[in-house]
């Protein structure tokens, strides 16, 4: 095989593996805690998509649970906590704090929308 | 509640015909007596003999009072039986009433409730003015309001204990809710109140408290879950067992945090044991909810009401009515029934009416037996 035969190959090959790692890399979404809410307020996904939830609190110990999406997470301020996700069915889920961060604890919450 | 102050309608009874081979037979389902005044019922319906003692309840509006009655005692195999359970369990169970009262709230001065404590303190009135006093009385927490103020917190809890203090039964258990433990880890409500867990035995019944607030989220969490292993290893599967916490042990609403994490694990921790009662608070309405052999009641808030989950996704107060200030507040009276072969408890609600801002009529209405269940 020549130089020019070998380069080709390498570029071809090269093609074929790009796409490949952009698949197994998962979309990342970012997602950002404080008391009382979340932001963005509202995350979109799709349906059999994987997704990276990167999740990060601007004060306390936040949580975010949502049973129908199998998350339950701690928010823990000054670390990044990372939380892999493939929605199996459409539809609107919510998500709550579930570490309790104050008076305004019980209604701070994010909704998924999957479709 | 009759004139002598004997439990005229609520408490169950089993007239004992005789007992073979660990079966009782028991009365249909529904059936009372009033106490001191015995009368022959229809004899049929066949249990057997680790359930014969069951809890009755009644909503006073303010909470939920429960009697315990081992009515088998009616006769001299009754009265074998209940030695026998004696001996098994520890203690003789002799009948008695405690009440419950939930999430008082103290300190909360939001909408949409402007009473602050009142409706927490006519619970106490009207407890004190029933005519025969419970022994007990249990609080399934959020008894205070959070406040991160300097002091407040503290504060708000000795108003409860001040407002507590009131009543005339001194035997008053505690178990914290998120409010009042979930955002120091519970150190501020040791230090008042003593342990969030811990169990005690009265007359005969096991009653244990547990705390599935004070690690943040909604778990029991394993060092507690150990704990209760332990607790119940001297019991055997015939013990009736009391179980008060805040949060339902069960996927109630979990996008409203009406569950605990780790429930499960508690519930089968208690899946040998015949006779398992649950009351928690939290979700600020009655609600009942039985899981094989456990029942799970929930009393209704001192504070304000939330709506019902099945009707709504939006977890807001129900609105004050000035016209109605104790709205939602309500008798509830558990009625034995029968599923299949064994008693159950069904659950009736009354609501209570209110004539002025500061105090119900139903409830006296109800104890002067104007109010026919």
């Amino acid at each position: 095989m020549n130089r020019t035969s070998l380069a080709i190959t390498l570029a071809l090959l090269a093609c074929a593996w790009l796409p490949g790692r952009a698949q197994a890399d998962p979309k990342v979404i970012p997602i950002t805690a404080k008391r009382f809410e979340y932001s963005p307020k509202e995350v979109r996904l799709k349906k059999g998509e994987t997704v990276t939830l990167v999740l990060k609190s601007e004060d306390v110990t936040h949580g975010l649970f949502c049973r129908a999406l199998k998350i339950d997470s701690d928010i823990t301020p000054g670390q990044e906590t990372r939380v892999t996700v493939t929605p199996q069915k459409e539809g609107d889920f919510i998500a709550i704090c579930n570490n309790f961060c104050g008076g305004g604890h019980g209604n701070m919450k994010l909704k998924f929308i999957v479709q | 509640m009759n004139d002598t102050g004997s439990p005229a309608r609520n408490q169950f009874c089993f007239r004992i015909r005789h007992s073979e081979k660990g079966m009782i037979q028991a009365p249909g389902p529904g059936v009372f007596l009033s106490e001191g005044h015995p009368e022959e019922v229809p004899v049929g319906k066949i249990i057997d003999r680790r359930s014969f003692l069951k809890i009755a309840g009644t909503g006073l509006g303010a909470g939920a009072l429960y009697q315990v009655g081992a009515a088998a005692g009616t006769g001299p195999h009754g009265m074998a039986l209940v030695d026998l359970l004696g001996r098994q369990n520890g203690e003789r169970v002799t009948p008695f009433s405690f009440v419950q009262f939930s999430d008082t709230h103290v300190g909360f001065d939001g909408p949409p409730d402007p009473l602050g404590t009142r409706a927490f303190e006519q619970a106490v009135a009207e407890v004190n003015a029933l005519p025969r006093q419970p022994d007990l009385v249990l609080f399934t927490g959020d008894l205070t309001h959070d406040s991160e103020k300097e002091g407040e917190a503290l504060a708000r809890m000795k108003r409860f204990q001040e407002i507590a203090a009131g009543l005339k039964v001194k035997n008053l258990k505690f178990v914290p809710g998120e409010h009042d433990a979930g955002l120091d880890g519970g150190t501020r409500y040791r230090t008042v109140f003593g342990a969030t867990y811990y169990a005690f035995d009265h007359r005969g019944v096991h009653f244990i408290g547990l705390d599935n607030v004070s690690r943040g989220k909604p778990v029991v969490g394993p060092e507690q879950l150990a704990w209760l292993r332990k607790d119940l290893a001297r019991f055997g599967p015939s013990a009736p067992i009391v179980v008060f916490t805040h949060r339902p042990l069960f996927d109630l609403k979990p996008e409203w945090e009406w569950y605990t994490g780790d429930g499960d694990a508690v519930m089968n921790l208690l899946a040998p044991y015949d006779n398992v009662t649950v009351l928690y608070g939290h979700i600020h309405r009655h609600h009942a909810f039985q899981d094989g052999h456990a029942r799970h009641l929930a009393a209704r808030s001192l504070i304000f009401a939330f709506p019902d989950p099945a009707l709504t996704d939006d977890k807001k107060p129900a609105p004050f009515d000035k016209g109605a200030p104790f709205r939602n507040l309500g008798i509830r009276r558990l009625d034995l029934a029968v599923q299949g072969e064994r008693p159950v408890l069904g659950v009736e609600e009354v609501e209570l009416s209110s004539r002025e801002f500061a105090g119900t009529v139903g409830i006296q209405q109800f104890l002067k037996g104007e109010i026919q269940l």
